[in-house]
């Protein structure tokens, strides 16, 4: 397999934002913008029928991995527009019946966005909190769900931290106590194994690009039994059984199909592979470096993401200094902004540590000596930041605890 | 197979093409601050500003939606308890909205009757939205958007216009002929699907359907679909040396004399022909058709599977024996002469043959 991600590029390490699309991915797509053109709804021709085809096809591949029924699968055109539908529908449905939603501070923007104008609707919403791993209390989220909850959102695996929420309790809880549960599962699916059943899940998000299918495309997992109703976003046509209108986007539709089943037959040695690229990351940074801390829990994670604060260096200089990665200091959405990252915060993180993040995030086409040369410079940035650095020669050399130290006001 | 359903969906132009597949081997999300993503930023960037410049708007009224069915939803739900006028004839993603849309007549050939909106304008209580298709998909008509227009501006309304059947057949400018909102799509004419646009002079009158991310000044989250707006630069480039296809209308409409055909007497665009064979239904010539090897569609692509007499010619005051008997036949940027040839012997074989059935 060839390299998509060109020679002379910075190394990509920004997995989580988005990953290259796979060439095997590609060569799938290919016809179907081609000769094999067709529009999936037209119901006259062999254009139509094989595009139809094409496109359940791919619905069954999406379905298969996350133990679900092709029928269960809604087109959309990413996860930001599942989980507006998924939240949004679903609490409009049901307004004047239930007015209710929990979610969770550390969710992803579009979902906590989502439910801020559900407020402005008329909703109650509870944002959850988390401990200082970044999961939720179980018991705190017991202790939420009333009379008029109608949904739980909580997100499967954490876009900054990487951190795998609990998800087969909380679907077990919703289920006994009647809510439905939505997870946001753009950074889970074809990393961890997922199950629609086992887990008692209602509704999941699913993002083309982050699995290596192209960008303009997610799903919707939407159970038939019970069934779970919601009103749609975007009107029109019908398509999607009336949940969601708009021709399909045929080439793409079978882009994220292929990508699940790939998922599907690799994501166990994958697994293994990126678990081995991130202890080797790992073993550089502590080999080198002290005072350096990773964000969320390390035993509930995806394997392929770090989120780490290097104490007493300055975040902004140290993006700087690795210009050969790409590499992020927060989710893709919010990192135009200077601002400390929401979910850093929410698990206690103090603010200075936290603008000393950096979210690595390592995938498909990621190699060893891409991680080892990563690390390394990582390291020689951080050390040579620090030599630079008075707060560090305090705190290092003078022994001065800074918490202690109150700061002149100016 | 000959394709002649170009109104439902087109085959992507090869330069599209090549762009997308040079965006799909390039990574980077537009939002991230990386090389990678500023890289992916740039593309977009050039592809927003050649489209605003050739719908007559300004780089930054273009919001990137998912297609044309988003565009016009997250449009008419932002006037939501307003006055919403349409023409009968729209598109559903314009008429089937959650927002109380007061459907306009039209005359015999699909226009717009003007005397009909000033009357609806003039009773409203409020101001609000007209919404007005550029070019009807089944038929192919144009509506006089600088008439209608002016008549909804006097009324202190703004004018939409979904011009998903337009863009590429027939010059758009959104300060000449007075258009506040504009929807398009690229993927009937070569471009890709799965992205279109709303292109706004009054932002400030929309709100965000896809809430999250700042991306699109806000009014749109969610990663932009790199590679598919990569193929709308391409899509611009070529369009600027269209080549106006040859007058197959009219060879059709000589070579079958006893077509009927929709909206003949109105300003048309040369693409598309709507028209019935008196007496035959339209299942039965869609079969015909495709045992002769040629793909064309008894309507529009809809949802269901049943087929449905068409809302547009219902609108027209088409009488329901020859509404069943319309096909639709489309043609555009791949399409040969001998293509409608093809076509007109196809319909010409049926048509003697149910002629002698009959007699």
């Amino acid at each position: 397999m060839t390299h998509p991600v060109k020679a002379t590029a910075p190394i990509y390490l920004d997995y989580q934002a988005t990953t290259p699309c796979d060439p095997r991915v590609v060569q799938v797509m290919l016809p179907w913008f081609t000769e094999k053109f067709g529009n999936p709804h037209s119901r006259n021709h062999a254009y139509g029928w094989e595009a139809e085809e094409a496109v359940d096809m791919a619905r069954e591949h999406i379905a298969a991995l996350i133990g679900a029924s092709d029928k269960e699968i809604v087109f959309t055109s990413g996860a930001t527009e599942s989980n507006n539908l998924a939240i949004k529908g679903v609490a409009r449905f049901f307004k004047g019946k239930k007015n209710h939603i929990i979610t969770c501070v550390t969710e992803h923007k579009c979902v906590l966005d989502s439910a801020r104008h559900l407020e402005e609707e008329g909703f109650d919403v509870t944002y959850l909190p988390v401990q200082p791993n970044g999961l939720i209390d179980l018991a705190q989220l017991a202790a939420a769900i009333t009379e008029q909850t109608v949904l739980v959102s909580i997100m499967a695996v954490n876009n900054e931290i990487g951190v795998i929420q609990p998800l087969t309790e909380i679907g077990a809880l919703c289920r006994k106590m009647g809510v439905y549960f939505h997870t946001d599962a753009a950074q889970a699916i074809g990393k961890i194994p997922l199950d629609v059943e086992a887990m008692n899940i209602d509704l999941m998000s699913i993002s083309g690009h982050k699995i290596y299918a192209p960008k303009g495309i997610g799903a919707l997992y939407v159970r038939r039994k019970p069934r779970v109703r919601l009103q749609a976003l975007i009107h029109g046509g019908g398509q999607e059984r009336g949940m969601r209108s708009g021709t399909l986007p045929t080439p793409l539709c079978v882009g994220l199909g292929e990508a699940c089943r790939i998922a599907m037959l690799e994501m166990t040695e994958e697994s293994e592979r990126l678990r081995t690229l991130q202890d080797k990351f790992l073993s550089i940074i502590n080999k080198r470096l002290d005072d350096v801390y990773i964000n969320g829990d390390m035993v509930q994670r995806i394997p392929g993401n770090l989120n780490i604060s290097f104490a007493f260096v300055e975040g902004e200089s140290l993006m700087m200094g690795i210009k050969e990665l790409a590499v992020s200091s927060g989710s893709a959405c919010t990192s135009a902004s200077l601002e400390p990252s929401y979910v850093l915060r929410a698990l206690g993180v103090e603010e200075e540590l936290a603008h000393t993040s950096l979210r690595l995030g390592f995938g498909r086409f990621t190699t060893l000596e891409q991680v080892e040369f990563a690390a390394n410079l990582i390291a020689d940035k951080v050390l040579k930041l620090r030599a630079m650095s008075p707060l560090w020669e305090m705190v290092k050399e003078e022994g001065i605890d800074l918490k202690t130290i109150q700061w002149a006001g100016h | 197979m000959i394709y002649l359903d170009y109104n439902a969906t087109a085959p992507v132009r090869p330069a599209v093409i090549t762009a997308m597949v040079d965006a799909l081997a390039s990574t980077g999300n537009p939002s991230a601050v990386h090389q990678a993503g500023v890289a992916a930023k740039r593309v977009v960037e050039q592809a927003r500003q050649a489209l605003a410049e050739h719908v007559g708007a300004g780089k930054d009224q273009v919001i990137w939606t998912s297609g044309a069915s988003e565009a016009n939803s997250q449009l008419l739900q932002a006037y939501a308890g307003k006055p919403v006028f349409a023409p009968a004839t729209e598109h559903p993603s314009v008429l089937l909205q959650p927002v109380d849309v007061q459907a306009l007549p039209v005359d015999g050939q699909g226009v717009l009757a003007l005397e009909a909106l000033r009357a609806g304008l003039k009773a409203a209580e409020q101001s609000g939205l007209v919404s007005v298709m550029l070019v009807n998909n089944e038929t192919g008509v144009i509506q006089p958007i600088r008439e209608i227009a002016e008549i909804v501006h006097q009324a202190g309304f703004e004018l939409h216009v979904d011009a998903v059947q337009a863009l590429g057949k027939l010059p758009i400018n959104m300060l000449t002929m007075g258009i506040d909102h504009l929807t398009v799509s690229f993927h009937k004419i070569g471009g890709s699907l799965g992205v279109g646009a709303l292109i706004s002079n009054n932002l400030t009158a929309l709100q965000p359907l896809l809430f999250g991310g700042a991306q699109e000044q806000r009014l749109r989250a969610g990663t932009l679909n790199v590679p598919a707006i990569a193929g709308v630069g391409a899509l611009m480039q070529e369009l600027e040396q269209l080549q106006t296809l040859p007058d197959w209308q009219s060879l059709l409409q000589q070579a079958l004399p006893e077509a009927v055909i929709f909206g003949v007497d109105a300003p048309r665009v040369g693409n598309v022909q709507f028209m019935a064979m008196p007496g035959v239904p339209s299942e039965t010539q869609v079969i015909a058709m495709d045992m002769a090897g040629i793909c064309v569609s008894a309507g529009a692509a809809c949802a269901s599977g049943k087929t449905k007499r068409s809302r547009v010619l219902e609108a027209m005051g088409v009488p329901e024996h020859l509404a069943g008997s319309a096909i639709r036949i489309s043609w555009g940027w791949n399409t040969q002469e001998s293509d409608i040839q093809a076509c007109i012997s196809a319909w010409q074989d049926l048509y003697y043959r149910k002629q002698q059935q009959a007699a």
